[in-house]
């Protein structure tokens, strides 16, 4: 049985009166692409902001290679080894796409202040470190090209590539994609498998929420379906689709593809 | 601007360049003693007014780090250079009689630990809410002063040490003259000369000289920090703090940097400000004075430290060179500022990659109404 790297172990978070997610329990093994998916509002995105510490859990524990990272900060939980893009792109717009990527590179080092005013051996070094594998992931993502363009002036299929190198920059072991494909047409959505695929055989473990079904259905080792803040089913993606369940909750009832 | 001019300096040799830079800081350097006719100022010292134009570009400096790179409205900041200030004035003259150059340390640390404490409560807030509550500590560190005798009240404190004279006075090691511009010749005046190095009553050049070094100092220290991990991760925290903080950025500890970093700067200039004036009291540290300065920073253009260098000196200095129309200066002053704000909204010098961004805009822009105008034309 391969290990897990990330356990959710009844994970419930309340905003007041609603419950967002219900008594969730699911695990990503290492080395895989977990989809996670359901119908609009079901509480994909929510569990994503559970698990890098946006939102506290009302109850449940979240374990990351062992440990609890519930309560963690924010960042530190990033330094620990959890990555995320989003759903609606947050670049730094006046930055450039490589100062996007070394602010991400930045999460694993510690210049600081004196060390940066003084020059000292270890600016030096991680500067160097960071540009180099700042690079690197741009020409991964096929837009080192646009290293000293401004994030803002990118095409939008290029600030979501950006993202993504981005969250890898900061050297994670666990990568949250939050709907990577929104808005990209089929020859794009392709193109973005096939590079999903490529980060998990770089090493990453993925977590991937996605709407179309044609594109988890592809790319996953395993899926996890969420409706109304429950999880209603848990498989490959041979048996969510034959999921009774799932079809009637996301698909519809009707079991012609919906999009 | 002139685009051409600037690639030809940028493509110069590396030599070159310094050369240039060393020119242009001996220019700045003399400038009080060329006393060129149209920048010097008829109605004022202009060593005087050159010193105050320094500390205003000292402080535009630290704000530019505050407002400019992490994005923190701050418009308390003369509550930093208030308390660098009574502290030099307090230690050298008041209280004690610390020698000066022990003094502008102690200073300048006390107004760092006062950014930090002043940041550690209030950097949770954002925007709107940071404004207030910076508003309100600058009036408050105004105020305590104002009504605590062991401050010196209303009355101030004088007597503030000076920094120690190299070379014996009264003379110094050497005397140098100024220019003096008749009709149409230059003359050498050797009645009126600069002590080198004397801090007398009567002659600003050495403060300013103090003053500009500092700047310079500043300025080099802002350009190496703005380019590494802490540079990076104020812009980041500026743009969107939330995706820094998950980009692995500890944004609060960031911010307070910043703060401390201002405020740093702040009580440097406020320190200098107290020793040359040798007199101060609240009144040099009303509220207008924060605003003035977040002008400069804005005027100039936030995030470019060669812009609000430029505001601070417009600030500064054109009061001083038209108060020959009394009180319309504020006036034209004002109207100056409003029409700046008009015509360049994002400063005088905007951050280089600003203007990049609006031009790709307006590219754009461009672009669209060309093609709507095809479309049209062909409907």
């Amino acid at each position: 049985m391969p290990e897990a790297i990330l356990e959710v172990q009844n994970l419930t978070l309340k905003f007041g009166g609603l419950t967002a997610l219900d008594d969730v329990t699911f695990h990503i093994n290492e080395g895989e692409i977990l989809g996670l998916i359901g119908p609009n509002g079901a509480g994909k995105t929510t569990c994503f902001n559970a698990v890098t510490g946006v939102y506290r859990p009302t109850s449940g524990n979240i374990l990351f290679q062992g440990g609890s990272i519930v309560g963690l900060k924010k960042h530190k939980i990033t330094q620990r080894g959890i990555a995320r893009t989003f759903q609606n792109i947050r670049l730094f717009p006046t930055m450039t796409a490589l100062e996007n990527v070394l602010v991400g590179a930045d999460a694993q080092h510690s210049t600081g202040m004196l060390t940066a005013l003084f020059r000292l051996p270890k600016h030096r070094r991680e500067e160097r470190d960071g540009h180099d594998r700042a690079m690197e992931l741009l020409r991964f993502m096929g837009i080192h090209r646009k290293a000293d363009e401004l994030a803002a002036n990118l095409s939008y299929g290029d600030q979501r590539r950006l993202e993504i190198a981005r969250a890898m920059a900061t050297n994670p072991k666990l990568i949250c994609l939050d709907e990577p494909a929104a808005g990209f047409n089929p020859a794009e959505k392709v193109e973005l498998m096939n590079l999903i695929r490529k980060v998990r055989d770089q090493g990453f473990t993925v977590l991937l929420i996605e709407h179309d079904m044609k594109l988890v259905m592809g790319v996953t080792d395993r899926i996890v379906v969420l409706e109304f803040g429950s999880k209603i089913a848990e498989g490959s993606p041979a048996e969510i689709r034959d999921n009774p369940a799932v079809i009637a909750a996301y698909l519809g009832v009707d079991e012609e593809d919906a999009s | 601007m002139n685009t051409g001019l600037k690639s030809k300096v940028t493509s110069l040799p590396k030599p070159v360049k310094i050369l240039i830079w060393l020119l242009l800081a001996l220019l700045a350097y003399a400038l009080p003693l060329l006393e060129p006719p149209i920048l010097s100022t008829p109605d004022s010292d202009f060593a005087s007014v050159l010193f105050t134009v320094s500390i205003y570009c000292l402080v535009a400096l630290g704000l530019n780090i505050v407002v400019g790179y992490a994005g923190l409205l701050d418009l308390g900041y003369v509550g930093f250079y208030a308390i660098g200030a009574y502290t030099v004035a307090i230690l050298t003259s008041f209280h004690a009689s610390w020698p000066l150059l022990l003094a502008i340390p102690v200073g300048v640390v006390a107004a760092m630990v006062s950014g930090i404490i002043l940041g550690a409560p209030t950097l949770r807030v954002r925007g709107d809410y940071l404004a207030i509550v910076t508003l309100g500590f600058g009036e408050i560190i105004r105020l305590v002063v104002l009504n605590t005798e062991w401050l010196g009240a209303s009355k101030g404190i004088n007597n503030i040490g000076r920094p120690p004279n190299v070379g014996d006075a009264p003379d110094g090691l050497f005397e140098l003259p100024h220019l003096f511009w008749g009709n149409g010749t230059v003359l050498l005046d050797t009645k009126d000369t600069t002590k080198f190095l004397i801090f007398g009553y009567s002659d600003a050049v050495p403060f300013y000289w103090v003053a500009l070094t500092a700047v310079i100092v500043v300025l080099f220290a802002d350009r190496l920090i703005k380019n590494s991990r802490v540079g990076r991760a104020w812009e980041a925290t500026r743009e969107d703090e939330d995706a820094a903080e998950l980009m692995g950025v500890p944004t609060f500890k960031f911010k307070l940097l910043a703060f401390a970093t201002g405020a740093f700067v702040g009580g440097l200039a406020g320190g200098l400000f107290a020793t040359q004036q040798s007199f101060i009291n609240p009144q040099s540290f009303l509220l207008l004075f924060s605003i003035l300065y977040l002008a400069a920073v804005v005027v100039g253009g936030q995030g470019n430290r060669w812009g609000v260098l430029i505001g601070a000196f417009l600030v500064a200095y054109l009061p001083e060179r038209f108060r020959g129309f009394e009180d319309f200066r504020v006036l034209a002053f004002g109207l100056a500022l409003v029409l700046l704000a008009t015509l360049r909204p994002q400063g005088l010098l905007p951050p280089r990659r600003t203007v990049r961004a609006k031009q790709l805009e307006q590219e754009l822009d461009e672009l669209e109404e060309g093609a709507g105008g095809e479309e049209t034309a062909r409907a």
